[in-house]
């Protein structure tokens, strides 16, 4: 019965599925009971030193100063939540200004990115073409060796970047190890599909644009994760690239007014005179606010890591 | 040259097709740089970038044997030998301390960090309940994608002055406990960091390896009579061997660079002394200090020992009959 009303898509989750716990052989099953309870201690406890914290700085960033005061820092549960705190700090500003760009230039950046990573990558998975060694060595040898803070910094001034966003981008558009992941990925397609394509008469173009991409959602959609997700987390290179504050991303003004506790004012906030919200919903505020992006995309895509990554991570 | 429309199904066809056999006699390169131009085309990208800002900067590594000037630039400035390179070999007290410090941290890392994730997937290994699993796997994830801005206000929220635990204590009076800002219990604090932050994420690449390894050997273990320790010990570890060298050959290629961004954060109440190792050296060093060509020798020398190191581990796994990162 079932089976007639699967989706397709259904269907291909049960087929790659790993082995469920009824197709294990039944010796498998057989576990001390004191071993199933301390594993699910200690994962609870892992599990649990993960999700706390977010708990407490998302209930804090909608706590009023009456429950902050009384519980001091942080609180795990407030009965009037308010978004107080969210309004102040969307309201323009520094904290506004800063979203602006670190959504600006992780969008631009992993579109970049992407496009660069799987032009380079299915070049070099078709192999014997003309200079596809030295490419893929060439790739890969960047792997190995670090070209070194100040030869960086000294190469990004001298083409002008200081000071630019695009020095947060271009230095970082394309990632080795994002490559190789994605080669391995297109190598593993059957050759099949290229060749009577080509025999129809496909170019390469055509090929990667409807053959190869759109059985590679699942890596395409990993790297992408992996490159938006060190765009949005980038903190150094724009510590070190960006002098101005105004150009500064979420990950600085997070440094500045949390991690360093520098107070924030009406002038950083932009607020009309009314009252301020908490100093510390404030602060927790802007955490969740450079958090949230990753817990949106995550689920969505947390599916695709097994397929996506491991092919070509166990591979080396 | 014909219309275009004629040439495509030409660019794709087989060396071996009769349109590429007819110009062989031209001479192959010609032939095989006219079928692979689009792909050419389509590698360039990213070739031009990784040119750009990897193996120019290799070049500009110069400035390491220069008495570097902003404003006269490579070009212009002084080639000094080797001189830039005596803070290293006299010694010079505060780049020791760095080095001390990123070899205890990397010992540290080595001994303690980097067994967590193997035992953490032999355990998620041994549940059976599907979704359990995968769920538990998703939040151990993901404290990996936070970036370490996030991280250490994180800790902060929770373990400072005035942070959770703290509060707690003190409306338990039972003190406080202060862990953050103490310069002793620093290399404590980023470790346990670090622990939170990537033990989860770590467990993927061995959980991988675990799900490849062949139930039958199970199942012959169990009828010899082996317990699951001995299945453990006999079965498991030795079919995840592999990617536990290939991890450590790469950890040990790394063993200069630890937790820079994570570090540097939180380089202020601790002080120098505890904290600087050879990445925030040569930051605080060189571009907030301006001993650029100090700075670079010090960031060459420790690039190329990471290469020594990464080779040279890779070389005594193979002479253990280890794969290694590559074969040989």
């Amino acid at each position: 019965m079932t089976g007639l009303l699967e989706t397709t898509a259904e269907r291909r989750a049960r087929r790659n599925r790993q082995p469920a716990p009824n197709d294990r052989p039944a010796w498998m099953g057989r576990q001390p009971r004191w071993a199933t309870a301390a594993r699910g201690v200690l994962l609870t406890a892992a599990c649990l030193a993960v999700i706390v914290p977010f708990v407490a700085v998302v209930m804090t960033s909608l706590a009023p100063q009456r429950d902050i005061s009384a519980r001091g820092g942080l609180v795990l549960f407030t009965s009037e939540p308010s978004l107080a705190a969210y309004r102040a700090v969307l309201s323009g500003g520094v904290v506004t200004r800063a979203l602006t760009v670190s959504v600006a230039v992780t969008a631009i950046g992993t579109l970049l990115s992407l496009a660069c990573t799987i032009m380079l990558a299915y070049a070099l998975s078709r192999p014997g073409s003309l200079m596809h060694k030295p490419i893929l060595l060439m790739t890969l040898f960047t792997l190995l060796f670090n070209p070194g803070m100040i030869p960086m910094y000294l190469i990004v001034k001298q083409l002008g970047l200081i000071d630019n966003l695009a020095a947060l981008i271009l230095p970082v558009v394309v990632n080795a190890f994002n490559v190789i992941v994605m080669r391995s990925f297109f190598l593993e397609l059957p050759d099949e599909l290229t060749e009577s394509a080509k025999l129809d008469g496909a170019g390469e173009l055509r090929i990667l644009t409807f053959i190869v991409l759109p059985l590679s959602k699942a890596v395409v959609a990993v790297v992408g994760l992996f490159y938006a997700v060190a765009y949005w987390n980038a903190f150094f290179s724009a510590l070190l690239y960006l002098p101005s504050p105004e150009k500064w991303p979420l990950q600085l003004v997070l440094r500045t007014f949390v991690v360093n506790q520098t107070p924030l004012g009406t002038d950083e906030l932009s607020a009309s005179t009314e009252s301020l919200p908490p100093q510390a919903s404030i602060q927790m505020a802007i955490l969740v606010m450079s958090v949230i992006p990753i817990l949106i995309i995550y689920p969505f895509i947390q599916k695709h890591f097994s397929k996506g990554l491991l092919i070509g991570a166990v591979k080396g | 040259m014909s219309s275009g429309i004629k040439v495509r199904p030409r660019s794709g066809a087989d060396p071996g097709a009769p349109a590429a056999r007819e110009t062989r006699v031209r001479g192959q390169l010609a032939t095989r740089w006219h079928r692979d131009r689009v792909l050419l085309l389509l590698a360039i990208p990213g070739v031009v970038v990784l040119v750009v800002f990897h193996y120019l900067p290799l070049l500009g590594n110069v400035i390491a044997f220069q008495d570097y000037q902003p404003f006269l630039g490579i070009s212009g400035s002084d080639f000094v030998g080797l001189s830039n390179f005596s803070v290293i070999f006299n010694g010079d007290p505060e780049f020791l301390n760095a080095l001390v410090n990123t070899l205890i941290i990397t010992m540290v890392q080595v001994l303690f960090v980097f067994p967590l994730p193997i035992a953490l997937a032999l355990v998620l290994n041994t549940m059976l309940n599907e979704r359990a699993k995968r769920l538990t796997q998703s939040i151990l994830y993901l404290p990996h994608f936070l970036s370490w801005v996030i991280v250490v206000a994180l800790f902060q929220q929770m373990f400072g002055n005035g942070g959770m635990l703290n509060e707690w204590l003190r409306s338990a009076d039972l003190g406080t406990f202060q862990i953050i800002g103490v310069p002793e219990l620093f290399k404590l604090l980023i470790t346990s960091q670090v622990i939170w932050k990537d033990t989860g994420w770590s467990t993927i690449i061995f959980l991988a390896a675990l799900s490849k390894v062949d139930l039958n050997l199970y199942e012959a273990a169990a009828i010899d009579r082996a317990g699951p320790l001995r299945q453990l010990w006999h079965v498991t570890l030795p079919a995840i061997r592999p990617v536990i060298v290939l991890l450590l050959i790469l950890r040990l290629g790394d063993s200069l660079t630890v937790g820079f961004e994570q570090i540097l954060l939180q380089q202020g109440p601790v002080g120098a002394q505890a904290s600087e190792v050879l990445d925030t050296y040569v930051y605080n060093n060189g571009i907030i200090g301006g001993n650029w060509g100090v700075s670079a020798a010090v960031g060459l020398v420790k690039g190329v020992v990471g290469v020594v190191l990464v080779l040279g581990a890779n070389r005594l796994a193979h002479a253990m009959g280890e794969r290694g990162v590559y074969s040989k």
